[in-house]
């Protein structure tokens, strides 16, 4: 197992304590709900898109660090995007989660680089993927509530 | 159960546990996790098993595994003999009056869906009510959620105060000619309550109504005897119990048995059988149908022979020093609040940090070799009652040290560290 200070990283939990994007959005376009039923962790996701960009994202919710500071470099992240690239760091943070080994655009993922070690606790993986599950079935216009079971 | 740990006057009966001799009989215990000395918090999850429970299951594969009870052959007469004993540690143990009253389940929650499915379906019509309290596990709640569906009868919770006791008096409020059914944890897993299960039974005798006792997180620390608390039903745990996970009890009062439709239908649970009618087994048999877990309730008895030699009385008094202990230590953290303060209390700590999620901490005492539980503990309305979304849990057990609670407020000091 590699060291506590490879999981809680500073960028980490300066997220924690002070997230981005922690508010709900006056008129998104998209909304999901996002729930943990192994630990009660849940995730509201609130996104805006106009003319194929996420111009605005926001998130409420409770969780762990983990949670927390993963749904807050994730709005950070897609704010601005296309559609298109929004995907592209979705899966690309989906692959980081997923295989320790894999060839990562770290361009694209920028701080969320920071929830790298999370991998190495698979305890705490669906801590770090729950809100991305939440942010497709919001892409996708899914209303119903996702779950990371 | 006696409501407050046993004193011995003029002797110190901390000094007389020998706790070090006694953790030399939990192999698990001695090792490190992550590099640091396991230090097992989690007791009220699952207990850890002394050599004499591994051996007697190593003894039974090793020996004679073989079924039981229709087996010509000698094995199967060696293994039934051995099963059968154990039932009788079971019923000597709780005190039971009768040995058909024993009956053998996957643990407490296959006996509550028992007792739920076939007495309740027998005995609860639309309309009849049945009272949990508000710090129910959820294995004594959704059983009957699902009975009332079937039955339309209703579901009332007795409150509890901020504490962590149930009001007694919102409870005598709930009762009455409507209530079928009382079924009551007896010792909290999530708070570390324990209710005075003999009151509320007789409460529930002025109203006629049964009552089941979830004993789970009870009969590890105290001495409990189903006669004197004049349960209709009472289950519990075999691996909460010191013995193997997959086997438990249900203590039923005979003549309730007797007239209650069996539960599951196969082979062991028959008398005879043909396609035009079949005869039920006698007592306790009408309720195990299929192989049992024989290894697993063989197990039981040793886990049984075990707790009986050190004495509940005396591991009663020891856990009440540690728990004593664990309060005053987490009581200094201004961080951290104790969640269930009730003042009849088993050995369980459940807290909250300030700005510190559960998940968190316990991915850092993990780090620090020290295992604990985190989360809902299968108690989200216990949660809700309290306004959180988890707790952090310390659960004690007999083989804990005043060290090892050091260790704990150590780790703990840790996560101030990493989170400050």
């Amino acid at each position: 197992m590699s060291s506590l200070g490879d999981l809680y990283q500073e960028i980490l939990l300066e997220h924690n304590s002070k997230p981005r994007n922690f508010r709900t959005l006056d008129d998104p376009t998209e909304t999901a709900e996002g729930y943990n039923p192994l630990c009660g962790d849940q995730v509201t996701v609130y996104l805006k898109i106009q003319d194929g960009v996420i111009t605005d994202a926001g998130f409420q919710g409770m969780g762990c660090a983990i949670s927390k500071a993963s749904a807050s470099m994730m709005t950070q992240s897609v704010k601005g995007q296309t559609l298109e690239s929004a995907g592209h760091v979705s899966d690309a943070f989906r692959r980081m989660m997923t295989d320790p080994d894999a060839d990562l655009d770290y361009d694209a993922l920028g701080d969320l680089e920071s929830l790298s070690g999370v991998v190495e606790y698979p305890s705490r993986i669906k801590c770090a993927v729950l809100a991305w599950h939440t942010l497709n079935a919001a892409l996708d216009g899914r209303g119903d509530t996702v779950t990371t079971e | 159960m006696t409501d407050s740990a046993p004193s011995t006057p003029g002797g110190p009966p901390a000094a007389e546990f020998d706790v070090a001799r006694i953790r030399h009989d939990f192999p698990i215990l001695d090792q490190t996790v992550n590099g640091k000395p396991l230090v097992y918090l989690d007791n009220a999850a699952t207990s850890q098993k002394p050599r004499s429970v591994i051996d007697a299951v190593a003894r039974y594969y090793e020996t004679e595994n073989s079924n039981i009870h229709r087996g010509i052959h000698t094995l199967s007469q060696m293994a039934t003999d051995d099963y059968e004993a154990a039932r009788s540690k079971v019923q000597r143990f709780i005190n039971a009056a009768n040995l058909e009253e024993i009956i053998f389940v996957r643990g407490t929650t296959e006996g509550i869906n028992l007792v739920a499915q076939s007495f309740g379906r027998a005995n609860i019509q639309a309309g009849d009510e049945i009272i949990v309290s508000a710090m129910e596990h959820h294995s004594n709640i959704v059983p009957w959620q699902i009975l009332c569906q079937q039955t339309g009868a209703k579901l009332r919770v007795i409150p509890m105060n901020d504490a962590g006791e149930l009001l007694l008096d919102e409870y005598e409020k709930l009762l009455g000619p409507r209530t079928k059914l009382v079924s009551l944890v007896h010792v909290s897993n999530a708070l570390g309550t324990i209710n005075p299960v003999k009151t509320m039974v007789q409460m529930a005798r002025g109203y006629g109504a049964h009552v089941l006792l979830d004993g789970a997180q009870a009969v590890p620390h105290c001495p409990v005897d189903v006669q004197d608390l004049d349960c209709d039903f009472y289950a519990f745990s075999g691996h909460k119990l010191y013995g193997p996970t997959g086997v438990g009890v249900l203590y039923g009062k005979a003549h309730l048995l007797e007239a209650m439709p069996p539960y599951q239908g196969g082979g062991e649970m028959i008398k005879s059988v043909t396609f035009e009618e079949t005869l039920y087994n006698a007592l306790p048999f009408k309720f195990e149908a299929g192989t049992p877990n024989i290894a697993g309730g063989i197990g039981l008895g040793a886990a049984i022979d075990y707790v009986n030699d050190l004495g509940l009385d005396r591991i009663g008094a020891y856990e009440s020093s540690l728990l004593e202990y664990g309060t005053r230590l987490l009581s200094d953290l201004s961080n951290v609040r104790i969640i269930g303060t009730a003042s009849q209390k088993s050995g369980i700590l459940s807290f909250v940090m300030d700005g510190v999620h559960p998940h968190d901490l316990g991915t850092i005492l993990d780090a620090e070799g020290i295992a604990i539980r985190t989360g809902h503990h299968c108690a989200q309305p216990v949660m809700q009652r309290f306004g959180i979304p988890a707790t952090a849990r310390a659960s004690l057990a007999f083989y804990n040290t005043r060290e090892e609670i050091d260790a704990l407020v150590k780790g703990l000091d840790r996560v101030s560290e990493v989170f400050g």
